[in-house]
């Protein structure tokens, strides 16, 4: 909790969030583990969109009053074992799967490794094995948003198609047929790829929401894609703004 | 959960162990003992000189530590006459932006309110070739560590890279592992890989060449020095355990132990461990931010030897330690072994009593294993025990600095004469020159589609190029563009190059020509030049053809700074690369970084606003030996093209000038491959083609088409200027008397390439014949 991104962004998460907060008095943690890698780009996402990011360590033991979590990229503890598998029992994630089945319904969102630590903790079904090609994959993916109800996708259109990095070695999601055919008939399936399926995922899905749509998880990157100049190319190169500004609109909502 | 949380704290991390050890006491009472210095790498010249600085006989340990620390990776000992010159040639001028130079573990270049930069590149040629994976990976993990030891923040990588044939069976394997391991290791410490190079040549199969750049950022307050100072301040050893991994010839001192059930297939090569590296660098930005460190080391080459050694000689010059209270993962492991093991992710540093405390802290919350040593003295020995005896007493500045320094015959090669005589033009390989439009378009597809022209993107897109946020630009641009500060845009450029085959045709101005290349790839992003970072690949410094390679070389690019007026900050010499008595190409790759006041004014490398005007800066002159092209015809010989240091300054000028005042909106320099390619790069990079027309060139400069599509006559690019900015561009050029065509128009529309003369090209086609190449021959 107390804990800030070392160098650089820390003084700047302080200084800025204190005077986005007027602005909506939102707030969103962003976790890092050792070996998360992209918190930093998290909390820029979080500030841009115009919510105050609190840094959470994962050996806190509680969540203070953060409005939603964000659980960035990377590869936490190395991913060694399985990616996730050892993050999973983080104190601090026991607090944020009580937080997320609770009846506040907490909105998380998972990217990339922090996909991999949802489905570990069991807040999301199935799991990602390695890329059927074997490599690490860095990319401009496109992506179509199929559902728009999430906490993490109001503010996108239903069939909209985004552009978002997509960057990863263990991407491929699968799951049994049965949990497939139950995430599409219940809209869990989030958002697809378009245009090229980069990891052999089932049924082309690259995120997923639990059934009350607080929690989603992807293995694509909207953090990267917030700022333009230093997101994707095509496209306007900011269209993962919109995952920080509709958990922000879903706040303010809720809280009039 | 972190059960291999707990520090250790000194004397509990060894068990006692029966070896038969050399104390210093018992080497002045057995002068006589053989030592096996020459198994360790040492001449006898060297031998004698260790024993006559000690005024005894050296222990196995201080044998251990004398032969790696004066080893020619470590010690310099056969370039360091010649590398003076980066120090001496440099004016104030240069310095002004200098706030550390050679000699620390990388150069901090100042980059204005407040921010400093640091940056380096290093080689790990023969581990790559031994294990490519393991190789290339340490590779990323030794240079990231020499950025955090000045204090910085990591935020970049860059990785040039050079290997043998790409049609020969044991390239796969070495590319294949280099790249994997370079992404493995690069891509889990969080750091974007923004750059590099890709060469193939048979000079290079059994020497490839990996080399990594690593760039920096901190605060000026921030910039930590290796040094020792502070008598009674503690040293600690921090980060991974040590183990037998990267140990040399030190396992011939194996004959110290009384143990033989010792692991027995330990890897020659360092192992890494990504997450470990990355957990290193956010602990030790922790230490500097509580300013918890009075000094530190990373440990690379030659371990424990170097770190002690360097720290206590930069120092107040003295330091005790008591080595079996490092932390061992073989616990097999002997003083001689210790103190030589390369095993990788581990710091050394120096700790006032008072903040231990505050240390200890730090080390637990990342769950970093550390010990305490022993401490900084005033005494000017560096004193190492083992169960309290000791098995070192030296000065240390003997062990770090003083090492043996050779001025190595050399002299012009008998062959050079005749290599330089051989000129591509009329040789039998330049029969059937192509000229007819159906001839140059197929030409044109073939250079791009060849090894070295090919689309690099089979290797790019293994690499985070997005992480941190602040990647303005990446491959396939001219440079690599990283924002420093968010607040103003600030940030930096960074371009290497390279080109073996001019440097072996003329080494003195090959490798000037690799400092224009990179200074003009930087100028072309729109960056300002500041800096200069070398890896020097070169073969024996023992064969005096190589010698006068080197020397010309360093020469050559020390004059080179001189001109361009920026200065040498730190780098790297590697030497014996070469497969039995054939060396490789000599290789000077050099790194040019730049500093951008906003990042948002850097100018991409393609077009893509139909109708802007299509400008060829510079002018043109038949150069085609050591080209991409008498390359793709087997034939190397002749002259490379000319230098012309003031020219690529002046052209460097209207780059940035451009880029700043917005009247480019892309800009590409001609380097191999010569217009032709950069033509073809230009409309692949967006997909957006162009109508060329080249009379105007051939005109002026006196050459045939297909000269002046693959001559690579040096200080030329192509730039895309917007209509409304046309008068105000071409007045610059002509105000500064830089020769400037209008050779074109980009055309959105039609999906082509058209040069008047060539056959018309599609982009599709160009597009796949370009990105063929690597998974052809990769997968």
């Amino acid at each position: 909790m107390t804990e800030l991104p070392l160098i650089g962004e820390a003084v700047a998460v302080a200084a800025h969030g204190s005077d986005i907060r007027q602005l909506t008095g939102a707030k969103i943690g962003v976790v890092t583990f050792p070996g998360t890698l992209d918190d930093r780009d998290a909390v820029r996402a979080v500030r841009l969109a115009g919510a105050t990011p609190v840094a959470l360590w994962h050996a806190d033991t509680t969540l203070g009053d953060v409005d939603a979590v964000v659980i960035p990229g990377g590869f936490s503890y190395g991913d060694y074992l399985r990616a996730g598998a050892i993050s999973r029992f983080a104190p601090l994630m026991s607090k944020i799967i009580d937080a997320a089945n609770s009846d506040a319904r907490l909105p998380v969102l998972g990217i990339c490794n922090g996909f991999q630590i949802l489905t570990e903790s069991h807040l999301l079904p199935g799991s990602m094995i390695k890329n059927d090609h074997l490599k690490f994959m860095c990319r401009d993916q496109v992506l179509r948003v199929e559902n728009n109800t999430t906490a993490w996708t109001g503010d996108y259109a239903a069939g909209q198609e985004i552009t978002v990095p997509l960057k990863n070695q263990d991407g491929q999601y699968i799951a049994d047929e049965k949990t497939l055919d139950a995430l599409e008939a219940e809209g869990r399936v989030v958002f697809r790829y378009v245009g090229w399926n980069p990891n052999g995922s089932r049924r082309d899905i690259a995120g997923i929401a639990n059934a009350a749509g607080n929690v989603v998880g992807l293995m694509p990157h909207p953090e990267h894609a917030v700022e333009a100049g230093f997101g994707p190319e095509d496209g306007s190169g900011t269209e993962g703004l919109g995952f920080f500004t509709s958990v922000l609109n879903k706040i303010v909502g809720d809280n009039k | 959960m972190t059960e291999t949380s707990a520090g250790r704290t000194a004397g509990t991390a060894t068990e006692t162990k029966k070896f038969n050890i050399d104390t210093v006491e018992n080497a002045a009472r057995t002068p006589d003992v053989e030592l096996p210095w020459a198994e360790l790498g040492l001449k006898q010249n060297e031998f004698d000189e260790v024993v006559k600085v000690l005024g005894r006989r050296p222990t196995g340990a201080e044998l251990a530590m004398y032969s790696v620390m004066w080893s020619e990776h470590c010690s310099y000992k056969s370039s360091k006459n010649h590398l003076r010159q980066f120090g001496d040639k440099v004016t104030d001028e240069m310095k002004k932006d200098m706030l550390v130079g050679i000699g620390e573990n990388a150069g901090v270049t100042n980059l204005g309110d407040g921010w400093a930069v640091t940056f380096k590149i290093e080689s790990h040629n023969s581990p790559s070739f031994v294990e490519p994976y393991q190789g290339a990976a340490t590779g990323i993990g030794g240079i990231v560590r020499d950025i955090i030891s000045m204090g910085a923040r990591p935020v970049a990588v860059m990785d040039p890279l050079r290997f043998g044939a790409i049609d020969h069976p044991d390239t796969a394997r070495v590319m294949h592992g280099a790249v994997a391991g370079i992404g493995g290791y690069g891509n889990s410490l969080g750091l974007p890989n923004i750059g590099g190079e890709m060469v193939f040549d048979s000079v290079y199969q059994g020497n490839p060449l990996v080399n990594a750049l690593a760039v920096g950022v901190m605060r000026h307050e921030d910039i930590r020095l290796a040094n020792a100072s502070g008598k009674g301040n503690k040293v600690v050893l921090f980060g991974a355990r040590t183990g037998g991994d990267g140990i040399g010839g030190a396992s011939v001192l194996a004959s110290e132990s009384f143990d033989d059930s010792k692991p027995s297939k330990r890897p020659a090569v360092q192992v890494g461990d990504p997450f470990a590296e990355k957990v290193l660098i956010e602990c030790c930005l922790e230490l500097f931010k509580g300013s918890l460190v009075e000094g530190i080391q990373d440990l690379g080459a030659a371990g424990i030897s170097c770190a002690t050694s360097e720290l206590a000689s930069n120092g107040d010059g003295g330091m005790e330690v008591e080595l079996t209270s490092v932390l061992l993962r073989d616990p097999t492991l002997t003083p001689g072994e210790i103190l030589m093991s390369e095993s990788q992710e581990r710091m050394m540093a120096v700790v006032t009593p008072e903040n231990i405390a505050a240390f200890e802290a730090v080390m637990d919350k990342w769950a970093v294993e550390y010990s305490w040593l022993g401490e900084v003295t005033d005494t000017g020995r560096l004193i190492i025990t083992w169960e309290g005896e000791v098995i070192v007493d030296v000065d240390p500045r003997t062990v770090a600095h003083d090492g043996p320094v050779y001025d190595r015959p050399y002299a012009r090669p008998e062959w050079q004469d005749a290599v330089q005589a051989d000129a591509f033009t009329g040789s039998v390989q330049d029969a059937g020159r192509p000229s007819a439009p159906a001839e140059l378009a197929a030409a044109i597809t073939e250079l791009v589609a060849s090894p070295n022209m090919c689309s690099k993107s089979w290797i790019t897109n293994q690499y985070d190029r997005y992480v941190g946020g602040n990647t303005a630009m990446a491959f396939p641009d001219d440079a690599g563009v990283v924002r420093v500060d968010e607040e103003t845009g600030l940030g930096v450029a960074l371009a290497t190059d390279a080109n073996g085959r001019y440097t072996y045709l003329d080494p003195y101005h090959g490798a000037q020509l690799a400092l224009a290349e990179a200074y003009r790839n930087v100028a072309t992003s729109g960056a300002v030049p500041m800096a200069v970072s070398d890896c020097l690949n070169f073969g024996s410094p023992e064969d005096p053809d190589v010698m006068w390679q080197l020397a010309e070389a360093i020469r050559g690019l020390s004059d080179a700074c001189m001109v361009l007026g920026i200065p040498v900050t730190g780098g790297n010499v590697s030497l014996y690369n070469q497969t039995g008595t054939t060396p490789i190409h000599p290789s000077p790759v050099v790194a040019v970084l730049g500093k951008f006041d906003d990042v948002a004014r850097r100018t991409p490398s393609g077009w893509k606003e139909d109708g802007q005007a299509i400008y060829l800066l510079g002018t043109t002159a038949a150069e085609l030996d050591g080209s991409e092209w008498s390359n793709m015809r087997g034939h190397l010989g002749g002259l490379p093209p000319k230098v012309d240091l003031a020219a690529e300054r002046e052209l460097g000028e209207i780059l940035i000038n451009a880029s700043r005042d917005g009247m480019v909106d892309s800009a590409h320099d001609l380097s191999e491959g010569g217009l032709a390619a950069a033509l073809v790069e230009s409309s692949l990079r967006y997909g957006v083609g162009a109508r060329i027309a080249l009379q105007d060139v051939l005109d002026r400069d006196g050459v045939d088409l297909f000269t002046a599509l693959f001559s690579e006559t040096q200080g030329r690019a192509i730039v895309a200027v917007p209509r409304s900015e046309e008068i105000r561009f071409k007045d610059m050029c002509t105000a500064r008397g830089f020769a400037h065509l209008r050779i074109g128009v980009v055309d959105a529309e039609g999906g082509t390439l058209e040069i008047n003369g060539v056959e018309t090209m599609n982009l599709d086609a160009l597009r796949e014949a370009h990105e063929a190449t690597l998974p052809k021959y990769f997968g």
